[in-house]
C-alpha cells in the first residue's frame, strides 16, 4: 500500500467542457424530450463532475493505492473470514452469457437457473438441510429471511403467540436487529465463564411464547458449543425452532453440519465461507437453508428442477413472500459456485481444518504476551482480552496501552487489525481469525510483529498511543465527524 | 472519581432526578457521562409526552456507543433542555446542571424507590 | 496440495507440535463424535481451472442473449469500458467494510463521492452508502417513515410500483407489523384523491410513490408534498436513478425520502444483481436513516479524510434498537456509480435520456401504426418506457423471443399488455426489425 495520501475528490478535478463518454449519434428524428410537460422536468442544475477518461482512470487508480485488501496483506479480522478471493471466480462472473435481463423467460435463461439450482444443492449437502434459497443479498438479509421462515411456520400452524426469540449475550448485534425488523422481541440468554450458552439460564426462558433461538456454532469466541444437542432438544420441546447464524461456518466445512447439530433454519455468507470478495461492504450473498418440512415457506421466487431436466422459477402460496427484486446477487452466486467446483469434495474439509490449525497456532504463539480469557482448543477464531498487564501498563495511567492502540500500531507493520471491542464480554477484546489461505510464513511474521508491539507497549507506550505513523493518514477525529457532520462534498 | 450530589434521587440505570415542587428535572449522572465518553447527541422526548418510571424516554449517543435513557419518574414532559440539541457536550462538562427533561410528577411516591446520594455512590465504586 | 492452501506437510507438522496435538482431526477433539459427519460430502469432485471454465462457460452459453426492450426496473444501458476495468482493482474489491479508516481511504473516498452524487441527483441533503436493491430500499423507506413518526403505524404505497417491489414491501410490512395500504391506480396513475382522503382522516406516517411508474408513465406530484406535510405525513419518492438526469427530482417535489435502484446508472443487468439500492433524505432525518454513512473529518495532522460515522444508529451498536438490520449492503457498487457519473457527467446523462426518449417514442408510434397495438393509457407522458395492448391472438412474446428479441415485460394485471423500454443502446434498425416481425 502506498503511504502517500491521495485525498482528492473527483469534484476537485472537474473542469467545465470535459467529457468522459461517447454515445452513438441517434438516427431517430422527430422526437424531442423537451416536449415533456414542464411540471415533471428537472429545473435544478445537476452538478456532476466533468472529466475526461484518463483523469477518471488515474483518480480511482490513485485512490486504490490508499486501500488495503486481502490481496494487499494479511487480514485477521475476526468473524469476517477474509480468505483469498480466487480470480477465476471473477472471470466466470463476467461472462457475457450471464449479463441478461432478469425478466428473460425461463426457457432462455436455463444456464443461469441451472447454476442457481446446482449451488442450492451443494449448499444443502454442506449444511445437512433440505433446500436453500439464494435470494437474500447479505448475511443480515439472510437472517431476516430465516426468521421470517420461522414466524411463517408458527403462523401457518395457528401458533400466533410465539413472538420472542432467544439470542445469546455474545451474539453479534445483527441478530437482535434482524429479529426486531422481523417483528420479534429479543430475550437474551447468558454465557457461562467458558463462553458457551448457560443452559440453566436458558431453561426458564423457554415457553409457549418462544419462536426459536439464534446461535452460531462455533460461537463468536471461536468455542464449539458442545451442549448443542441438548439446547436444540430443549428449544424443540418447547415448540421453537433453531436458527444457525452461518457467520462461523468455515471451520465446520465437511466435519460437522448445522442440520446434524439440530438446526432447522440457517443462512450462509457466501462472502465469508465461499470466498466471494467483500467489496468494502458488499455486495454479499446470504442464502437461507431449511430442513425438510419448511421448504414451502422459503421466499418467492424459487428455482426448481423439473422432471425433464429443465429449470423453472415458481411461486409458492405458502411462501413468506418476496424479499428481493429478483434472484439475489446472481454475480456473487456464480463466484461461489466456481469456488466450490474448484474446491470439490476432496478439498472442502481441509479448508475448515487448516483455518482451525492457523487460529490455534497464533493463539499458542501469542498467549505469552496477550491475555487469553478462555483456554482450550478454539475453532477458526479466538479472542484475546488485550495485552498482558506487564506490557499494557497500569490501567489507571494515561500511558495504559489499549486494544485500539495495538490495532493501530499493527497498521504500521502492514497488517490489517483484528476485530476489536467485540464480543462485548471482554473489555479489551481482540478477535483474530486467520483463515486457511494464509501460510505459516505469514502467520510467523504476524506473530513476530504482535510480540514486537507488546515490547514497544512496555518500552515506549507513546509510540502506540499515536499510531499509526506510516499510513497515508493518521488517526481520525471521530467526534468531529459526528458533531460537524459532512456527508457530501 | 465521579461526582455525586446530595439531595438528588438516583436510579440504577444512572439517571438522576432533582425535585422542585411538583416538577422533576431528569438527566444522566456524572458517572454515566464518564462511562459514555464524548456525548455527541441526545435523543430527547417531546413536550407533552407521557413518561413512566422505569421506561425508556430517549437515548444518549457517543461516537461508538449509545445508551437508552430510562425515566426514574412518571409524569408529563413539560420542558426539554433545548441547549442540548446543538451542544450535547454540555452533559460532559456538567451532567448535573444540564438536565434533559423537566417532568410534572404524577406519582411523587415513586421517589421512594430511588436511591439517595450515598446509596448511589456505593454502586458506582 | 491445493492452489488455495499454502501449507506444506512440514508446516502442518510444526504447527501441530506447537499447539500440542497429533493430528488435524484432534483439533476437533471436543466435538461429540455423534455430531461429526464421518464421510465425504456428496458434492461435485474437485475441478481444475480448465474444467471450471468449461462447465461454467457451458452454462453461460445456455442462456440466450436477446436484444433488450425490457425494463420494469432494470435497464440495458451503456457502461463505459473504464467502469468495470477500475472496478476489477482488487485493492478495492478484496477489502472489508472500512472500519480501519487509515488504510481504507480508497473505499471511503468513493463512497463519499457516491453519496454526494446521489444527493445531487435526488435533490436531497444526504445519501447513505447504499442499500441492497430498489425493492428493499423502498421497504426501508417505509420502515423509516414509521420510525420517524414515532406514534403512527400506517403507510400508503402507490399500486403503480412494479409488482416485485410491491411484493417485497408487503413482506417487510407484514412481518414488521406496519399497516400498509395500497392506493389504487386510476387511468394509469396513482389516485391522488384517494391518498388525500386517507391522509386527512387517518394518522398516516408516510406515503411512498413511484416515478416513472410501472406503466412507464411520469406522474405529476405537484402539491402532494405540501399536503402530506400539513398532516405530518412523510413523502418518499422512488425514481429510476438514470431518469433523474431530466425528471423533477424528489427534492424538487418536496420529498422527505428519495429511494430506488441505481442499476440504471451503468450497472450490468447480470440476471438480477448485484445492483444497488439508494436512499437519500433530509438532514433532519439522518438519525432515522438506515445503512452506513461516510463523513468527512480531519486526521491528527489536520488533513481532510473520510470515516464511517453516525454508527450509533447501526446494528453493531444499537442491536435491536438500530434503524435497520442492514450492515453489508452493496458498497462496491458505489464505485460503479461514482465512476459512471464521473465519466458521463450531467451532459452524458441528459444525452442518455434524450436518446432513450426518442427511441421509445419512435417505437411506441411505430407499434401503434402497425395496427397491432393500441393505447392503454392515452396521452400520458412517458420517458423511455410505455405500455401498450397487443390486439393479436398469438403469444407475441414467445415469437419475439425466438427471433432474439426480449419484447418488454407482460404488464401485471392487464391482459395482453406489454411494458416496453428503450435505451440509448437500441437503434432504429433494431426497432424496425421488431416492427417487421409483427
Amino acid at each position: 500500500m502506498n503511504n502517500v495520501y491521495y485525498g482528492k475528490l473527483i469534484f476537485e478535478l472537474s473542469k467545465p467542457g470535459r467529457i468522459g463518454y461517447s454515445l452513438p449519434t441517434s438516427d431517430i428524428q422527430g422526437y424531442c424530450i423537451d416536449n415533456l410537460p414542464e411540471c415533471v422536468t428537472r429545473k435544478n442544475q445537476l452538478d456532476l463532475p466533468e472529466a475526461d477518461e484518463l483523469t477518471v482512470a488515474r483518480h480511482y487508480t490513485n485512490m486504490s493505492n490508499n486501500n488495503f485488501g486481502v490481496d494487499t496483506g494479511f487480514y485477521p479480522l475476526g468473524s469476517c473470514t477474509m480468505k483469498y478471493n480466487p480470480k477465476v471466480n471473477e472471470e466466470m462472473a463476467a461472462l457475457p452469457g450471464f449479463n441478461i435481463h432478469p425478466s428473460t423467460p425461463n426457457a432462455m435463461a436455463q444456464g443461469a437457473l441451472e447454476l442457481y439450482d446446482e449451488l442450492q444443492k451443494i449448499l444443502s449437502e454442506i449444511a445437512g438441510l433440505s433446500r436453500f434459497t439464494l435470494n437474500p443479498y447479505a448475511g443480515a438479509h439472510g437472517e431476516l429471511t430465516g426468521l421470517m421462515v420461522i414466524r411463517k411456520y408458527h403462523m401457518q400452524r395457528g401458533d400466533v403467540t410465539r413472538t420472542k426469540i432467544i439470542v445469546p449475550d455474545s451474539a453479534h448485534g445483527t441478530n437482535p436487529a434482524s429479529a426486531a425488523v422481523c417483528g420479534l422481541q429479543i430475550v437474551q440468554v447468558k454465557s457461562t465463564t467458558d463462553g458457551t450458552v448457560d443452559i440453566e439460564d436458558l431453561k426458564p426462558l423457554l415457553g409457549p411464547d418462544i419462536a426459536g433461538m439464534m446461535m452460531t456454532n462455533p460461537n463468536t469466541l471461536g468455542i464449539f458449543e458442545r451442549k448443542i444437542p441438548e439446547i436444540a432438544r430443549l428449544v424443540h420441546e418447547c415448540g421453537g425452532l433453531m436458527y444457525y447464524d452461518g457467520a462461523n461456518l468455515n471451520p465446520m466445512l465437511g466435519v460437522c453440519r448445522p442440520g446434524d447439530m439440530g438446526f432447522d433454519v440457517m443462512h450462509i455468507n457466501l462472502h465469508k465461507t465461499f470466498s466471494t470478495p467483500h467489496g468494502g461492504g458488499g455486495p454479499g450473498s446470504g442464502p437461507v437453508g431449511v430442513r425438510t418440512g419448511l421448504e414451502q415457506y422459503l421466499p418467492n421466487p424459487q428455482v426448481v428442477r423439473n422432471v425433464d431436466g429443465t429449470y423453472s422459477t415458481t411461486n409458492d402460496d405458502q411462501s413468506l413472500g418476496r424479499v428481493s427484486g429478483w434472484l439475489g446477487n446472481f454475480g456473487i452466486i456464480i463466484r461461489a459456485y466456481a469456488y466450490l467446483l474448484s474446491l470439490g469434495r476432496e478439498n472442502i474439509n481441509m479448508a475448515g481444518k487448516l483455518s482451525v490449525l492457523n487460529a490455534n497456532y497464533i493463539k499458542e504463539c501469542l498467549r505469552s504476551h496477550y491475555k487469553l480469557p478462555i483456554d482450550g482448543l478454539c475453532k477458526h477464531e479466538f479472542v484475546f482480552d488485550g495485552l498482558k498487564d506487564e506490557y499494557a501498563g497500569d490501567r489507571h495511567s494515561p500511558d495504559h496501552v489499549t486494544t485500539l492502540d495495538v490495532a493501530k500500531r499493527l497498521l504500521d507493520y502492514g497488517f490489517h487489525a483484528p476485530t476489536i471491542y467485540f464480543p462485548l464480554l471482554f473489555h479489551e477484546a481482540m478477535m483474530i481469525e486467520p483463515t486457511e489461505t494464509e501460510s505459516k510464513d505469514t502467520l510467523d511474521e504476524f506473530i513476530a510483529v504482535m510480540k514486537q508491539i507488546a515490547e514497544e507497549a512496555k518500552a515506549n507506550p507513546e509510540l502506540l498511543k499515536t499510531a499509526p505513523h506510516s499510513t497515508p493518514i493518521r488517526r481520525l477525529d471521530d467526534v468531529k465527524a459526528v458533531k460537524e457532520p459532512r456527508f457530501i462534498y | 472519581m465521579a461526582k455525586v450530589i446530595e439531595g438528588l434521587y438516583y436510579s440504577e440505570s444512572h439517571e438522576y432526578v432533582k425535585v422542585e415542587g411538583e416538577y422533576g428535572y431528569v438527566g444522566i449522572t456524572d458517572y454515566a457521562q464518564g462511562q459514555l465518553g464524548n456525548v455527541v447527541y441526545v435523543d430527547m422526548p417531546e413536550v407533552d409526552d407521557e413518561v413512566t418510571a422505569g421506561e425508556e424516554f430517549g437515548a444518549v449517543e457517543s461516537v461508538k456507543a449509545a445508551s437508552d435513557l430510562f425515566s426514574p419518574v412518571s409524569g408529563t414532559v413539560v420542558e426539554i433542555n433545548e441547549a442540548l440539541e446543538n451542544s450535547p457536550e454540555l452533559i460532559n462538562q456538567e451532567a448535573f446542571e444540564n438536565w434533559i427533561m423537566k417532568v410534572q410528577l404524577s406519582n411523587p411516591s415513586e421517589l421512594a424507590n430511588l436511591m439517595d446520594a450515598k446509596a448511589y455512590e456505593a454502586i458506582c465504586d | 496440495m491445493f492452489k488455495y492452501f499454502p501449507h506444506t506437510s512440514d508446516d502442518i507438522q510444526q504447527m501441530l507440535d506447537i499447539i500440542g496435538v497429533k493430528s488435524l482431526d484432534e483439533l476437533y477433539a471436543e466435538i461429540p463424535e455423534e455430531l461429526k459427519l464421518h464421510r465425504q460430502l456428496d458434492i461435485p469432485s474437485h475441478k481444475s481451472e480448465v474444467e471450471v471454465r468449461n462447465i461454467i462457460h457451458g452454462m453461460a452459453e445456455k442462456n440466450r442473449i436477446l436484444t433488450c426492450f425490457a425494463g420494469s426496473g432494470v435497464y440495458d444501458h451503456y457502461t463505459p469500458s473504464l467502469v468495470p476495468y477500475l472496478a476489477s482493482r482488487s485493492e478495492f474489491s478484496t477489502s472489508y467494510t472500512p472500519y480501519q479508516a487509515e488504510i481504507s481511504q480508497g473505499t471511503l473516498l468513493y463512497i463519499f463521492e457516491y453519496q454526494t452524487m446521489m444527493a445531487r441527483l435526488t435533490g436531497m441533503d444526504i445519501s447513505n452508502a447504499s442499500m441492497y436493491d430498489g425493492s428493499t430500499a423502498t421497504a426501508e423507506a417505509m420502515m423509516m417513515c414509521v420510525s420517524a413518526s414515532k406514534k403512527r403505524n400506517r403507510v400508503l404505497i402507490s399500486s403503480t410500483f412494479n409488482e416485485n417491489v410491491l411484493q417485497v414491501v408487503r413482506t417487510y410490512a407484514g412481518f414488521h407489523g406496519i399497516d400498509l395500504v395500497e392506493i389504487p391506480q386510476k387511468d394509469g396513475i396513482m389516485d391522488q384523491q384517494a391518498v388525500k382522503d386517507l391522509i386527512e382522516n387517518e394518522d398516516v406516517a408516510g406515503l411512498v410513490v413511484a416515478q416513472p411508474n410501472r406503466f412507464g408513465i411520469i406522474e405529476d406530484f405537484t402539491g402532494l408534498a405540501d399536503f402530506c406535510h400539513e398532516h405530518n405525513t412523510l413523502l418518499a419518492v422512488n425514481t429510476v436513478a438514470s431518469a433523474l438526469g431530466v425528471l423533477k427530482s424528489p427534492g424538487e417535489w418536496g420529498a422527505d425520502i428519495a429511494c430506488g435502484d441505481a442499476q440504471s446508472l451503468g450497472v450490468p443487468m447480470g440476471y438480477g444483481g448485484p445492483y444497488i439500492g439508494y436512499l437519500c433524505t433530509r438532514n433532519a432525518l439522518v438519525r432515522k436513516m438506515p445503512g452506513r454513512l461516510v463523513g468527512a473529518t480531519t486526521d491528527a495532522d489536520g488533513k481532510r479524510a473520510f470515516v464511517l460515522t453516525m454508527q450509533a444508529r447501526e446494528q453493531h451498536i444499537r442491536r435491536e434498537k438500530a434503524t435497520s438490520n442492514i450492515c453489508t449492503a452493496q458498497g462496491f457498487m458505489c464505485l460503479y456509480i461514482a465512476c459512471y457519473l464521473s465519466l458521463m457527467g450531467q451532459k452524458g446523462l441528459e444525452q442518455v435520456n434524450r436518446q432513450g426518449y426518442s427511441a421509445a417514442h419512435y417505437m411506441h408510434d411505430e407499434l401503434i401504426k402497425s395496427g397491432k397495438f393500441v393505447e392503454v393509457f392515452p396521452d400520458k407522458p412517458f420517458l423511455n418506457e410505455f405500455t401498450l395492448r397487443y390486439t393479436g391472438d398469438d403469444d407475441i412474446r414467445i415469437r419475439m423471443t425466438e427471433a432474439g428479441i426480449l419484447f418488454g415485460v407482460p404488464t401485471q394485471d392487464l391482459d395482453n399488455c406489454f411494458t416496453i423500454a428503450c435505451t440509448e443502446k437500441n437503434t432504429r434498425e433494431q426497432i424496425d426489425s421488431v416492427i417487421n416481425q409483427l
